[in-house]
C-alpha cells in the first residue's frame, strides 16, 4: 500500500486493514510519522523517533489489539511519562512526568502507540492556538489562518493528515471550536466519563478529554477505549452503557432542537437577526447558511426540527464561564511556583527570599492570557468579591443546567454551530480578549452543563469549514453518535483537500 | 462588542434585580486594585503589563457583571454536575512515588538529596 493510499483511511478502516493483515502497523506508523516529522502547521512539540518507545509495546502484538496499532497524537496537557508534557507553557519547559495520564495508557493499552504531543494554547487558556510558548499552529485550510483552540496542534494534525487521530481537552469548547475551525469532528464526553488523571489542569469542574478524528465512527471507537471510572479522578465515572460503533442511516423520530439563542434568531427569515432577549448572538451569515442547510437535511433523514426550544439563560453561559474557568484556573495554577518542577527564576532574587522567587517564577513562566486569567480569578475570589462573582456565576450555572433539563423533556438533541465564524487570521483577535472569548459562545452552556457534545463538518464558507453542534444528556454520546454519523453520511463532506 | 448581553444597569436601563454592591458598575479596575490581585496570585508585573492589565480586566468584568442582573434568589449553586456514588476508594496504604523520582524534575534539590531546595531566610 502506497503512502497515499494509507493515510487515505480513516482510523478505523487503517485498524480493519492491520486486522486483517492487509496493511502493517509499523508501515502506518512510519506513514504517519514522516509526514508529521515534515510539519509546517507547527502542530507538534515533540515526535516520536523511528523504533521508539511508543508506550504501545511491540509493532507484532498490535494487531490483536481494538485499535490494532493505529498511532495517536496526544495534546500536550497530557502527562507521558518520560516524554515532554508542557502544556504549551514556558514555565513548564523540558518538564517530563513520572507518570502517563489514564486516557492515554488506557488507549495505549488498547493498542493506540504513541505518535507525538500537540501543540495547544498554554494551560488551554485560548481559542486560536496563538497563547501557546511553541508558537501559533496554522490551519491547514488556510494557513494565513487560526485552526481555533486549545486542542489546536491536535485538530490542524488530524485534518492535515499528519496524524490519523488525536487526542484534545474540552473546557469551554477546546474540542469542538478547533474541530469545526479545521473540519473534523471533535466530541466533548459527558462530564467524568474520562478521567481527568495526570492532565494538566486548567479548570477542573469542567475539563474533560475527548477524541478528535476525521470522522464519527473513530471518534466512537477513540472514545469507546477512553472512558470508565478511574479510581485516581474521584469525579470519573462508569458509563451506564458501553459506547457502541455508530450504524444509524436516517433521524427518523428524532427530535432536534434550535434554540433562539444559540442559533442567531427564530429561523424565520430571521437569519443572523437577534436572539433571545434583543442580544445578538453575532454568528456570520456564512455559517448561518450552512447550518440551516444542514438542518434541511437532517429534516429530510426524518428528523422533527423543533424552533420553539429555548435555553433563556444561554446567553449568560459565557460571563458565568469567564468568572467560573478563572477562579478555577487561578487556584490550579498556584502550584507552578518553581520549587518541585519547571523553571525557576534566579536572576535577581537573592537566595534568602522566597517570596521573590515564587512572584518572578511566575512573571517569567506565564504568557499573557494565562496571567489575564489568574488575575480575572483572583479577583473573582478574593474577598468582598465571592459572592457577587463566584458565588452567582455557579448560581448561573446551575440555571442553565435546568434549561437543558427543560429542552430536553421536549427534544433529543439541541443543534447549533459550533463557533460563531469560520476560521480567522492570524492576530485578529489577540489585542482584544473579549472578542476572542466570543470563539465560546454556542460550546460554553453545554461545559457548564456537564452534557456531552459533538461538532461535525457540516460546509464550507469560501473555503472555510463550518462546524454543526449537537448536544444531548449527559450520558446519551451513543445516540449522539447515531445521529451524527446519520447526519454526516448526508452531508458528505470532503476533508481530503486539507490533506493534500 | 457584539454577543455579550449589555449591561444596561450601568446606563439607566431598567429591570435592575438585587444587585450586589460589589458589582455596581462601570467596573474600574485601577493600577493599586491590579498590584493588590497581583501580590495575591504571587505574580510579578513588568511596569508596563500593569495599566493594560488594568483596562483588560475592567473591560471583562464590565460585561461579566450583568450576571447581576439575574434574580437567582433561592437557586442553588452548581459546582459539580454529574451525580456520582461511591467515590471514595479503599483507605489502604499502596505504593507512592519513590522520593528520587519525585525529585528529578525539581529546579533544586537539598543537598543530602532528600528533599526540594528553596530560598531561605537562613541561608
Amino acid at each position: 500500500m502506497s503512502s497515499a493510499d494509507i493515510i487515505a483511511l480513516s482510523a478505523a478502516e487503517a485498524a480493519h486493514q492491520i486486522a486483517t493483515g492487509a496493511l502493517s502497523a509499523n508501515d502506518l506508523f512510519e506513514a504517519y510519522r514522516a509526514r508529521a516529522q515534515a510539519d509546517d502547521l507547527n502542530c507538534f512539540t515533540w515526535l516520536a523517533s523511528a523504533g521508539g518507545e511508543t508506550g504501545a509495546g511491540a509493532a507484532e502484538d498490535l494487531r490483536e489489539r481494538p485499535l490494532a496499532g493505529v498511532p495517536l497524537a496526544v495534546k500536550d496537557l497530557f502527562c507521558t511519562a518520560g516524554i515532554p508534557s508542557q502544556s504549551g507553557s514556558k514555565i513548564l519547559a523540558g518538564y517530563e512526568p513520572p507518570y502517563t495520564a489514564t486516557a492515554v495508557a488506557r488507549l495505549q493499552t488498547a493498542g493506540a502507540p504513541l505518535l507525538g504531543k500537540t501543540n495547544q494554547d498554554e494551560f488551554a487558556m485560548g481559542s486560536s492556538n496563538e497563547n501557546s510558548a511553541f508558537g501559533p499552529v496554522l490551519n491547514p485550510w488556510d494557513r494565513e489562518r487560526v485552526p481555533g483552540g486549545s486542542s489546536g496542534g491536535s485538530a490542524a494534525a488530524v485534518a492535515a493528515g499528519l496524524a490519523p487521530w488525536a487526542l484534545g481537552t474540552d473546557t469551554g469548547g477546546s474540542i469542538r471550536q478547533p474541530a469545526a475551525l479545521c473540519g473534523i469532528v471533535g466530541l466533548k464526553p459527558t462530564y467524568g466519563a474520562v478521567s481527568r488523571y495526570g492532565m494538566i489542569a486548567f479548570a477542573s469542574s469542567l475539563d474533560q478529554a475527548g477524541p478528535l478524528t476525521r470522522d464519527v465512527t473513530d471518534a466512537a471507537l477513540l472514545l469507546k477505549h477512553m472512558v470508565g471510572r478511574d479510581p485516581r479522578d474521584a469525579t470519573s465515572l462508569r458509563l451506564p452503557t458501553e459506547i457502541e460503533l455508530p450504524g444509524r442511516e436516517d433521524l427518523k423520530g428524532v427530535r432536534l432542537g434550535v434554540p433562539a439563542e444559540l442559533t442567531g434568531g427564530s429561523g424565520e427569515g430571521d437569519a443572523g437577526g437577534r436572539g433571545a432577549d434583543g442580544r445578538e448572538a453575532g454568528i456570520e451569515p456564512g455559517v448561518l447558511d450552512a447550518f440551516r442547510a444542514a438542518l434541511g437535511l437532517a429534516a429530510d433523514l426524518g428528523a422533527e426540527i423543533v424552533e420553539t426550544v429555548s435555553l433563556p439563560h444561554a446567553p449568560h453561559a459565557l460571563s458565568a464561564y469567564y468568572v467560573l474557568a478563572p477562579a478555577e484556573a487561578s487556584s490550579n495554577l498556584a502550584r507552578f511556583d518553581g520549587v518541585r518542577y519547571g523553571l525557576r527564576a534566579r536572576e535577581g532574587a537573592t537566595e534568602s527570599d522566597l517570596l521573590e522567587m515564587y512572584e518572578r517564577t511566575r512573571h517569567d513562566g506565564f504568557g499573557p492570557e494565562v496571567k489575564r486569567r489568574i488575575m480575572l480569578g483572583t479577583y473573582a475570589l478574593s474577598a468582598g468579591y465571592y459572592d457577587a462573582y463566584y458565588g452567582r456565576a455557579q448560581r448561573v450555572r446551575t440555571r442553565i443546567a435546568e434549561d437543558f433539563a427543560g429542552a430536553f423533556a421536549e427534544v433529543d438533541f439541541i443543534v447549533t454551530p459550533t463557533a460563531p465564524t469560520v476560521a480567522f487570521e492570524l492576530g485578529s483577535k489577540t489585542d482584544d480578549p473579549l472578542a476572542m472569548y466570543m470563539n465560546d459562545y454556542c460550546t460554553v452552556p453545554m461545559s457548564l452543563a456537564g452534557i456531552p457534545a459533538i461538532s461535525i463538518p457540516c460546509g464550507l464558507s469560501d473555503g472555510l469549514p463550518i462546524g454543526l453542534q449537537l448536544a444531548g444528556p449527559a450520558f446519551s454520546e451513543n445516540e449522539l453518535l447515531d445521529a451524527a454519523y446519520a447526519l454526516e453520511s448526508a452531508l458528505g463532506f470532503d476533508g481530503s483537500l486539507a490533506r493534500a | 462588542m457584539s454577543g455579550w448581553p449589555r449591561n444596561d444597569r450601568c446606563r439607566g436601563g431598567p429591570g435592575t434585580i438585587g444587585v450586589a454592591a460589589a458589582l455596581e458598575c462601570p467596573t474600574m479596575i485601577d493600577r493599586e486594585q491590579v498590584l493588590h490581585v497581583a501580590r495575591l496570585a504571587r505574580l510579578r508585573l513588568d511596569e508596563e503589563e500593569i495599566e493594560p492589565l488594568a483596562r483588560e480586566l475592567s473591560a471583562i468584568l464590565d460585561h461579566v457583571a450583568h450576571i447581576g442582573e439575574l434574580d437567582l434568589d433561592g437557586v442553588a449553586p452548581t459546582s459539580h454536575v454529574v451525580e456520582i456514588e461511591d467515590a471514595l476508594r479503599a483507605d489502604e496504604p499502596h505504593e507512592c512515588l519513590p522520593r528520587a523520582v519525585a525529585l528529578a524534575q525539581a529546579p533544586a534539590v537539598s543537598p543530602d538529596g532528600k528533599g526540594f531546595a528553596v530560598p531561605s531566610p537562613q541561608a
